[in-house]
């Protein structure tokens, strides 16, 4: 039996993710890695592996499995239907089918198996970096996927008790950003007074955000300048796109705001439609 | 010199040019404050990502104003020779906005020799300098959607080459078979800060 996972269905959109590739930005190459950093993170402790071990990062469910052997897996974030193993270990049995459906609320799940996805790093990381086209293929139908050697202790967890992922309006924390000073305290206002939709364009690169723009009180282009997740970018239709893990390492519009880091992992959770509102 | 918030895992640092830039960078590579887990030099600052495990941001930004910027930065890296098919969209256009001929414009891009300042935009993508470039062009006021692989362009005070197929506002110089960024080759970027770079001209197709 060899240690490896059948992409039986790859959904909408799977792909493998770790934690990144942090220390190579001055090469123009982004951190990329999981979306929600804190789910990831519990995905990995529950299964005893490594903090930087990679998973399969699930966007919307979708998700077909066929274990080729005995392994145990978990997952974690979004709650799929079908997932017997959320937010608590389960060992299938090789043969053994795990199928995800659609999550009734957040937008994306972390499938972690003991000992790891396996598949070949790419500059440091397994991660997929959807903007820069680096690090493993998007997850797809058919696909072999190898797991990695036993190593750390199982932590003796049957089940963690993690709420899950908001499904009515979120209000994150923001401070801030290195260009506040090109708004009017009118726009800072409407950022921090209105209610955004998040729109159905939104991705690993950014949430794009619809609601009422925002207008400069200086013209002028920015030398692009680097910038980090979170970062609450205005473009020229004043409408803001808050920057998750795959956002370029710079940008040339201006950052009128940033979402405190510790909150940036529930809006990776966020989905098209659903509502945000900012705490300045 | 001005630190600027940046969220609350970094803080942005503005100077006034790029030789300042470089400087600061130079010296913050050389010797990092603690906690500091990435730098991104750009045209006019430096991102200083930090970990706030470790540090504070206030601890980085007045380890920052502390630093001492490089004097001496001349680019003493590797010497990187990029042969060039100056035929670019771009060529005439670019040459007009300068006021010179296309042929001047070729000559002088081929002739003196370039640096590395800082990369960005995509892997791979160097932002190259020269101080024997005289001339600072704006970008295309429509960008294109679709520039292809090895693109040679100028935007500003800069020349650079495009790694792999992308949307890009540069005007277009000229094409090479190089591959500045490949994966099967280690390091996978040729154009890394403070390489030196000369541009071959291999006519015009």
């Amino acid at each position: 039996m060899t240690r490896t996972l059948t992409v039986l269905a790859a959904g909408p959109l799977t792909t493998v993710q770790d934690a990144g590739r942090p220390g190579q930005a001055a090469l123009g190459i982004g951190r990329s890695g999981a979306c929600d950093r804190v789910s990831y993170a519990l995905s990995n402790r529950l299964v005893g592996n490594a903090p930087d071990a990679a998973v399969l990062e699930v966007t919307f469910g979708g998700l077909g499995l066929r274990a080729d052997a005995d392994l145990v897996v978990v997952t974690t974030g979004a709650r799929c239907p079908g997932s017997i193993a959320h937010n608590g270990p389960v060992e299938l049995r090789a043969g053994a089918e795990i199928r995800l459906g659609p999550p009734a609320t957040g937008l994306r799940t972390y499938l972690a198996v003991r000992g790891g996805i396996a598949v070949d790093p790419v500059l440091g990381s397994r991660s997929t970096d959807i903007l820069a086209g680096l690090g493993p293929a998007v997850v797809a139908n058919g696909d072999v996927l190898p797991v990695g050697a036993l190593d750390g202790q199982m932590p003796g967890v049957d089940l963690a008790p993690v709420a899950d992922p908001a499904g009515d309006d979120v209000t994150v924390r923001i401070v801030p950003g290195p260009r506040r000073d090109w708004f009017p305290d009118e726009a800072w206002a409407i950022l921090a007074g209105q209610t955004y939709q998040v729109t159905s364009d939104s991705n690993r690169v950014g949430v794009r955000l619809e609601g009422e723009p925002l207008e400069r009180s200086r013209t002028g282009e920015l030398p692009s300048e680097g910038m980090v997740r979170g970062a609450l970018q205005i473009p020229p239709s004043g409408k803001p796109v808050l920057f998750l893990a795959d956002h370029p390492v710079t940008g040339g519009y201006p950052v009128v705001a940033y979402v405190v880091d510790e909150d940036v992992d529930r809006c990776a959770q966020l989905r098209p439609g659903q509502a945000l509102r900012f705490r300045g | 010199m001005r630190v600027l918030p940046s969220g609350t895992t970094s803080v942005l640092v503005e100077l006034d040019d790029l030789d300042e830039v470089l400087a600061l960078y130079a010296a913050l590579v050389e010797d990092p404050p603690p906690g500091v887990v990435d730098l991104v030099p750009a045209a006019r600052t430096v991102l200083v990502m930090a970990d706030p495990s470790v540090t504070s941001l206030d601890t980085v930004a007045e380890a920052v104003r502390r630093t001492t910027p490089r004097g001496d930065r001349r680019a003493v890296g590797e010497l990187v020779e990029i042969p060039v098919t100056y035929d670019g969209e771009d060529l005439e256009e670019a040459a007009r906005l300068v006021g010179v001929d296309a042929a001047g414009l070729v000559r002088r891009h081929s002739e003196i020799e370039w640096s590395v300042a800082f990369c960005g935009f995509a892997p791979g993508f160097g932002y190259l300098t020269s101080p024997d470039w005289p001339w600072d062009l704006p970008r295309r006021s429509s960008p294109r959607t679709k520039v292809p692989p090895g693109s040679v362009a100028l935007a500003g005070e800069f020349t650079g080459v495009y790694p792999r197929e992308s949307p890009g506002g540069w005007q277009l110089l000229g094409r090479t078979e190089v591959a500045v960024f490949d994966l099967a080759r280690d390091p996978a970027a040729l154009l890394v800060p403070g390489n030196r770079v000369r541009f071959i001209d291999e006519g015009r197709a």
